[in-house]
């Protein structure tokens, strides 16, 4: 027993502890000096609820939580098949497409920052193929720049999505491909019937990672955007509005607050998310100690 | 183990009629698309440290034209850079030690004693791994700076390995779960203590998990930015992300230098994912699989 003692101190002292203390903070006006003393209640988050820029945020965060879903699942899906056949090259293409992933968000929000200026790399792609009418202010149009930001995601991401898969595909029994062949069944059927139903697992996990991550998503949205311009230009997150109007602006009493919100709506989605999806995999790692 | 097997194992057979379906050059075709998508902002960026800015102004998708290799030249020369380098390296390495020592140290009581509260230690740890900074980032800062951390890199080493042990901790309980009782046993017959047992078994049989926990801490610690960004004001301390991001301001006219200095920064990340890719994916796999 004595062996776990060091994780846990360390994990309760600075996981579960600072998580409380955004609750405590969360009920006063404070500017992060001296002991905190000017209680409001609910006030910090009558604020919040009542705030247009709030509801702007959760929209955002709502519309990459679901693009995320929806775009990244199918085509990861089907490039892990896709993958899974035995072509030449096989290993390197599993590292190449991981490399994106691997990069910090830093590198990525400079580059594409860099890409998609109005007089960066891909307007000036766009030029010299000829399709020099599609140019676009792909940062700071308000309309273009959540997509702009889902491309990035997307493509950040979804090599995980992938590897997650081909990992999930190479883990279903040979002896169930040998069956359905025996009986007759098609590529497709065979796919449909055995290759899904037995991903399922896989799949589930990696979209509560996706969603999970899509709730949190800070760095790249403060590193293209900054905490002013992200809200201009319609990518703004709950993670920037909590950084913006907490730390920079100095209210830490708010900002706990925004955590505290962000935190619930995050454990709710990931509640349900285990009642009704996880639960169905039985040694689900996050469902384990639950058995 | 399925762990170890899945990233090594020879990929399973294919019905023949799979080829016949699917012409082979389609799929190629696919995957090259897909990975010319991956790599092309990577090699933009690489590409782009060896052009000038006049040529990036100029043709911004162009290709560089002379190569001008002073960019990434004044960046390796330069002390501070290296002082960064020096930073995500010592971060790197002591969340990773870190880490690994906690990590394994409580997976072994979590995979090999029965005890009450034991699910729910799991499940706190895993509860963890659904939590990621962000939310605590606020608290933390304050945590960090009453215990007098700020501008430390040990304010920033403490918090990576607490937010770390999650990951580790449930990639590495079904290794040590794996572990047969028998040996356990024929270890204490032969007089070997438990201690004995987790430092003469149990760590060298766990080798192949603690590699993948650790490189996994390493590449997270590497590329961390929010927590730095909190912790760490004084530039002598900035770690990579932040210089990166400090220079990318600071010289923001000068494009080229920036991706020089950008390309150069990712470099050791990428060196250490493509020496223990098989052990990150499988990893990943034992994760999923629980």
């Amino acid at each position: 027993m004595l062996l776990a003692g060091p994780a846990i101190v360390v994990f309760v002292g600075f996981v579960i502890l600072p998580v409380v203390l955004a609750g405590y903070y969360g009920f006063f006006r404070w500017k992060g000096f001296g002991p905190a003393t000017d209680f409001v209640g609910f006030q910090n988050y009558m604020i919040i609820f009542a705030d247009s820029a709030f509801h702007d945020v959760l929209r955002h965060n709502g519309f990459i939580l679901v693009l995320s879903l929806v775009l990244q699942g199918p085509i990861a899906i089907v490039l892990a098949l896709l993958l899974n056949r035995k072509i030449r090259g096989r290993s390197l293409i599993r590292v190449l497409i991981f490399v994106p992933y691997i990069i910090s968000e830093v590198i990525v929000g400079i580059g594409w920052g860099l890409m998609l200026q109005t007089s960066g790399s891909v307007n000036g792609l766009l030029e010299n193929i000829g399709l020099g009418a599609f140019q676009r202010d792909w940062l700071s149009d308000p309309s273009i720049a959540i997509w702009s930001l889902m491309v990035i995601i997307s493509w950040k991401y979804i090599g995980f999505a992938v590897i997650l898969f081909l990992a999930g595909l190479q883990s279903i029994p040979d002896e169930l491909y040998e069956a359905a062949a025996i009986d007759g069944a098609s590529y497709w059927q065979t796919q449909r019937s055995i290759t899904l139903p037995l991903l399922g697992p896989t799949v589930r996990i990696w979209a509560f990672l996706s969603i999970i991550g899509s709730l949190q998503l800070f760095d790249l949205v403060f590193i293209i955007w900054g905490q002013y311009v992200a809200s201009t230009a319609g990518t703004s997150t709950m993670a920037t509005y909590m950084v913006a109007n907490g730390r920079t602006s100095g209210n830490f009493g708010y900002g706990s607050a925004v955590a505290v919100v962000m935190f619930l709506i995050s454990l709710v989605i990931a509640l349900i998310y285990q009642r009704f999806v996880l639960s169905r995999d039985t040694a689900g790692a996050l469902t384990e100690g639950k058995k | 183990m399925a762990v170890l097997e899945a990233p090594t194992r020879p990929h399973k057979k294919r019905l023949s009629s799979d080829r016949q379906e699917w012409g082979s050059p389609a799929t190629y075709f696919i995957a090259f698309v897909f990975i010319a998508l991956c790599l092309g902002p990577v090699i933009y960026i690489i590409l782009g440290g060896f052009r000038d800015n006049s040529q990036i102004t100029n043709s911004p998708a162009g290709f560089p034209n002379p190569w001008n290799f002073d960019n990434y030249a004044e960046v390796l020369a330069s002390s501070t850079f290296w002082q960064q380098v020096g930073n995500s390296m010592i971060a790197g390495l002591a969340t990773t030690i870190g880490v690994v020592t906690l990590g394994l140290m409580a997976s072994f009581i979590l995979a090999r004693y029965r005890f009450a509260g034991r699910g729910a230690m799991y499940s706190l740890f895993a509860a963890g791994l659904m939590f990621p900074m962000t939310v605590a980032i606020t608290p933390l800062y304050i945590l960090v700076r009453d215990l007098g951390l700020m501008n430390s890199l040990a304010g920033v080493i403490l918090p990576q390995i607490a937010f770390g042990l999650p990951v580790t901790i449930i990639i590495l309980v079904p290794f040590l779960k794996a572990i047969p009782d028998e040996i356990e046993e024929a270890a204490s017959i032969d007089g070997t203590s438990r201690l004995g047992f987790f430092f003469r078994m149990v760590v060298p049989l766990s080798l192949p998990g603690v590699v993948t926990t650790g490189i996994l801490a390493f590449v997270a610690s590497w590329n961390s930015y929010l927590l730095p960004l909190f912790i760490l004001s004084d530039q002598a301390t900035y770690t990579l992300p932040l210089g990166v991001q400090a220079f990318a301001s600071q010289y923001s006219v000068d494009t080229a230098k920036v991706l020089a200095f950008t390309s150069l920064s990712m470099i050791p990340a990428l060196i250490f994912f493509t020496l223990f890719e098989r052990r990150i994916v499988g990893g990943l796999t034992g994760a999923v699989k629980g």
